[in-house]
């Protein structure tokens, strides 16, 4: 098999992968489905955004969470953000830890929002790595005349 | 001279997070619609001619729509949950504008909270969309755009198409049907009433109450949900 079948398989196989696992779900396809001639970096340049604000999210829900009073809150709206975000790029692991993490903001539970935020930075890191795995694929395949 | 299909109609997205504005700008734009995204109900406004403090005087607008030096918007897509003016602020604010009254007004929300769809219907918006948005909701949007549209045509050519328009009145499939201003008024009440019956008896099957559906209606397969409870 010459290497661009290899690279296409990589990623098609991946992709399955990562939709198996639960990373992600419809809504990535629906992103990639948009991509085209006039677009052609769309999921790269949506996902990039994404990973901007996720991490701007998550510093300012950790900075929440440490204060003496916690404004839970604020807290939440930046959960609910994070979950819109996630949502919109077809993150559901992510989107359902803030799902998980609403609950007890509502709830006002301190140690089970550390919780969730700890468990949202990890499903954070791991989809990351997962994505730019992907896209460094799709570089390889456009690199090699695909 | 008919109808200018080469046209392209201008939609107005409001969205406070960057990821749903280049969405929705590239949604619609694969639809071959003319976007501009702002990213608050101020600057809608605005954007719309319409200032705070004169709402009333036609003038300001920028969307009357004989004027051709300004721009027209054609609908307004708006996300719900925004800091300081909602969407449904906004939309309020429109339907209370004489100028901008007669935009369309789409909502899209990612909570799918049944209070919160009715508020918004009753207050005139067409049409609710839970997010993340996609194709086959933006294809929604046409028949909605072509009503106002209509309106527009119908003052110019009425005296023409008169004559050969009374059959197809019967028409319902969606199409733009050219008539006379008095039919296609009662046609408005008509499809109002039918709306206003919908939203007392809320029929699961209205388009408008896609988002509150439980069950999958038979176009829709993708699960909504994926098991897990929406928190409201």
């Amino acid at each position: 098999m010459d290497v661009m079948s290899q690279l296409r398989r990589q990623l098609l196989e991946h992709t399955a992968f990562l939709r198996k696992e639960g990373f992600l779900d419809d809504q990535f396809e629906q992103l990639q489905k948009l991509q085209d001639e006039n677009s052609p970096d769309f999921v790269v340049e949506v996902v990039s955004i994404f990973f901007e604000d996720s991490e701007k999210l998550l510093n300012n829900m950790a900075k929440a969470l440490e204060q003496k009073i916690v404004d839970f809150k604020q807290v939440d709206a930046h959960v609910h953000q994070f979950k819109g975000s996630s949502a919109s790029i077809g993150a559901m692991r992510v989107k359902n830890v803030c799902i998980e993490f609403r609950n007890y903001c509502e709830a006002q539970n301190v140690e089970e929002c550390f919780r969730c935020m700890q468990k949202l930075q990890y499903e954070y890191v791991l989809l990351k790595n997962q994505l730019e795995y992907l896209f460094r694929v799709e570089q390889q395949i456009r690199a090699a005349g695909g | 001279m008919g109808m200018a299909t080469e046209t392209q109609f201008h939609v107005l997205a409001v969205d406070d997070s960057l990821i749903d504005r280049k969405l929705i700008e590239k949604l619609l734009k694969t639809s071959s619609y003319q976007v501009t995204t702002v990213d608050s109900g101020t600057k809608a406004l605005e954007f719309l001619g319409l200032h705070e403090d004169d709402q009333s005087n036609p003038n300001t607008s920028s969307v009357f729509p004989n004027n051709h030096q300004e721009v027209e918007v054609n609908l307004i897509i708006t996300d719900y949950c925004m800091p300081g003016m909602t969407g449904y602020d906004l939309l309020r604010k429109i339907k209370e504008s004489s100028s901008l009254r007669n935009i369309p007004v789409v909502i899209m929300s990612s909570e799918n909270v049944p209070s919160r769809i009715n508020r918004c219907l009753e207050e005139g918006a067409e049409e609710f969309f839970l997010k993340p948005v996609r194709l086959s909701d933006v294809n929604r949007l046409k028949p909605h755009i072509m009503k106002t549209k209509l309106k527009d045509h119908v003052i110019i050519s009425t005296d023409q198409k008169q004559e050969n328009e009374e059959e197809d009145d019967d028409d319902e499939s969606g199409k733009p049907v050219l008539q006379s201003q008095e039919e296609h008024q009662q046609r408005q009440q008509q499809q109002h009433q039918q709306q206003q019956q919908q939203h007392h008896h809320q029929h699961s099957n209205s388009n408008k109450r896609k988002a509150m559906e439980e069950g999958l209606s038979p176009d829709r397969t993708r699960p909504r949900y994926n098991g897990v409870t929406t928190v409201v």
